[in-house]
């Protein structure tokens, strides 16, 4: 609908041209929406096997690895000293606290065991977060290239997507625990497999050089395929993510949130270190008057939307960051700020709908966890 | 397509008829994918055309206007809501709101398979004529082959 003349295009935007995918900007990207239904595409990746194009996120390589000593200075969890296998998702903050962006910061080795430091960030802060990198060291000496664009990043998401890839790959990315990677052959081809994701299932994520991109999702997706799987879009990535209560960019985390408001304290390590914004989060976590994260789930079809107020009585208590009807629980649900003294469970409040205020329950997150 | 022969004072007869043989080639069209039926008795039957269902997929919640609202040409009477969005509803015509299909919110699926007849929204009492800014099938036709 909209031209996508000047978007950035990935390695496998051909194919998703050529195969039904609804393009759309994406952070400056022609991204594909939707190929048929975000209902049947989400309920592919629940039930089997979906495949995404994540090749907008942002790859950043380090081929020294104390890069993962570099970054360990400007992130909230430590990624330093971290074993050779292992990825963690972290958040940059800039001096106040503020997010700068959430992150997967990989330390790997090659299969020479020559190992070397990998990142992953948000496709609409990539160029924000090499700044501030460049800002706080030496790039050139650590090795850096950015390999965005000489790469590409599939998805595989779901309770069929490991028995799929096995086969697939020289090492079976099942023999992996979660939030483990490793250099291995992908459908012959040199390629990272890491055992992550962004939809609350089990399965792993390739990033597989640009040249190889359709060869291998293509052998990939006839597989998924077979178990009732299939190519998932970004509308139905959002609603899966949703569902499993993961922060999204520009919705739960910016540059105006203190981690210390979404609830991700696994992803926060304060004690003995530094890094940028690190008092601001200590003082954030002791005050009350901060909103703080909440999950909220309504009766009937109408969803909340992100800027919908929350009220209880006349008091606006809150705000939704993101909403959607779920299409697993089949009902609304969002994800908001709220004042601390209303986050109990079960708590009834009402959400300002386009002018109408329908009921909604404070709940327990996430709203859909695999079985 | 005539009414002539038809009992006019029976909105439900008439109803029926229409979603037995409504003939998109003689229905106007908004550019925003709303259609209109404008029969000889001024009144005129409303709806969404099969382009607007398949581009919004995933429908979950129709709000319907109130049964003798006054509606205008060009004005949001209505939203229907996917899982992704809500898209609000322009009226393609002014004039009164003299029925709704009220059990359409309830089985939205409808529309996928006959947006032009058992889909219809609303059936209004027109103010005046149709507007000029309104398509005829072959503009429309034109239109969304662009869009598509």
């Amino acid at each position: 609908m909209s031209s996508t003349t000047e978007l950035l295009k990935t390695p496998l935007h051909p194919w998703h041209h050529d195969n039904g995918g609804r393009l759309v900007d994406f952070a400056g990207w022609s991204m594909p929406v939707q190929y048929t239904s975000i209902i049947e595409e989400h309920n592919a990746c629940r039930n089997g096997a979906g495949l995404f194009d994540v090749s907008h996120m942002g790859r950043f390589f380090f081929a020294d690895p104390n890069a993962c000593e570099f970054l360990n200075g400007l992130t909230t969890r430590r990624v330093h000293p971290m074993a050779a296998g292992k990825i963690r998702y972290s958040l940059m903050t800039n001096d106040s606290g503020g997010v700068l962006d959430d992150v997967l910061v990989y330390h790997l080795q090659d299969t020479a065991g020559v190992p070397f430091c990998f990142m992953v960030v948000n496709a609409s802060n990539r160029q924000k977060i090499l700044a501030w990198l460049k800002q706080h060291g030496d790039l050139e000496k650590l090795g850096f290239e950015d390999r965005t664009t000489k790469t590409a990043m599939i998805a595989v998401q779901g309770p069929r997507a490991l028995e799929i890839m096995d086969p697939l790959c020289e090492t079976a990315p099942s023999s992996l625990t979660y939030y483990h990677g490793m250099m291995t052959k992908v459908c012959g081809v040199e390629s990272i497999v890491s055992r992550t994701g962004y939809t609350g299932e089990d399965g792993c994520e390739l990033t597989v050089p640009a040249d190889d991109a359709i060869k291998i999702w293509t052998s990939v997706l006839e597989k998924a395929k077979a178990v009732g799987g299939g190519a998932v879009g970004l509308a139905a990535r959002d609603t899966l993510r949703l569902e499993a209560a993961m922060p999204l960019y520009g919705h739960e985390l910016t540059e105006t949130i203190n981690p210390a408001q979404v609830n991700v304290k696994f992803a926060i390590n304060l004690k003995d270190r530094e890094f940028p914004g690190r008092d601001a989060i200590a003082a954030a976590r002791k005050d009350t008057t901060l909103p703080r994260r909440v999950g909220l789930e309504m009766d009937g079809k109408r969803a909340a939307r992100e800027h919908s107020l929350i009220y209880l009585g006349d008091q606006q208590v809150g705000e939704v960051t993101s909403g959607t009807f779920s299409p697993t629980l089949q009902r609304p649900i969002a994800m908001g700020f709220m004042n601390m003294e209303h986050l109990e469970i079960g708590t009834e409040v009402e959400i300002d709908i386009r002018g109408k205020r329908l009921p909604a329950r404070v709940c327990q997150l996430p709203f859909y966890s695999r079985g | 397509m005539t009414f002539g022969k038809l009992s006019e004072d029976s909105i439900s007869f008439r109803s029926n008829y229409l979603e037995r043989i409504v003939n998109q080639e003689e229905l106007l069209y908004a550019p925003t994918h709303e259609w209109v039926h404008v029969g000889e008795d001024g009144i005129a039957t409303i709806g969404i055309t099969d382009f607007a269902v398949e581009q919004l997929t995933d429908l979950v919640y129709m709000e319907l206007p109130d049964v003798g609202a006054t509606v205008t040409a060009g004005e949001e009477f209505g939203e229907v809501e996917s899982v992704k969005a809500v898209s609000p509803l322009y009226s393609p015509i002014s004039g009164e709101v003299i029925e709704v299909n009220s059990g359409l919110p309830d089985e939205l699926e409808v529309l996928g398979t006959d947006a032009f007849g058992a889909g219809w929204i609303a059936k209004i009492k027109m103010d005046g004529g149709a507007p000029d800014t309104l398509l005829n099938h072959t503009t429309y036709k034109t239109q969304i082959a662009a869009e598509g």
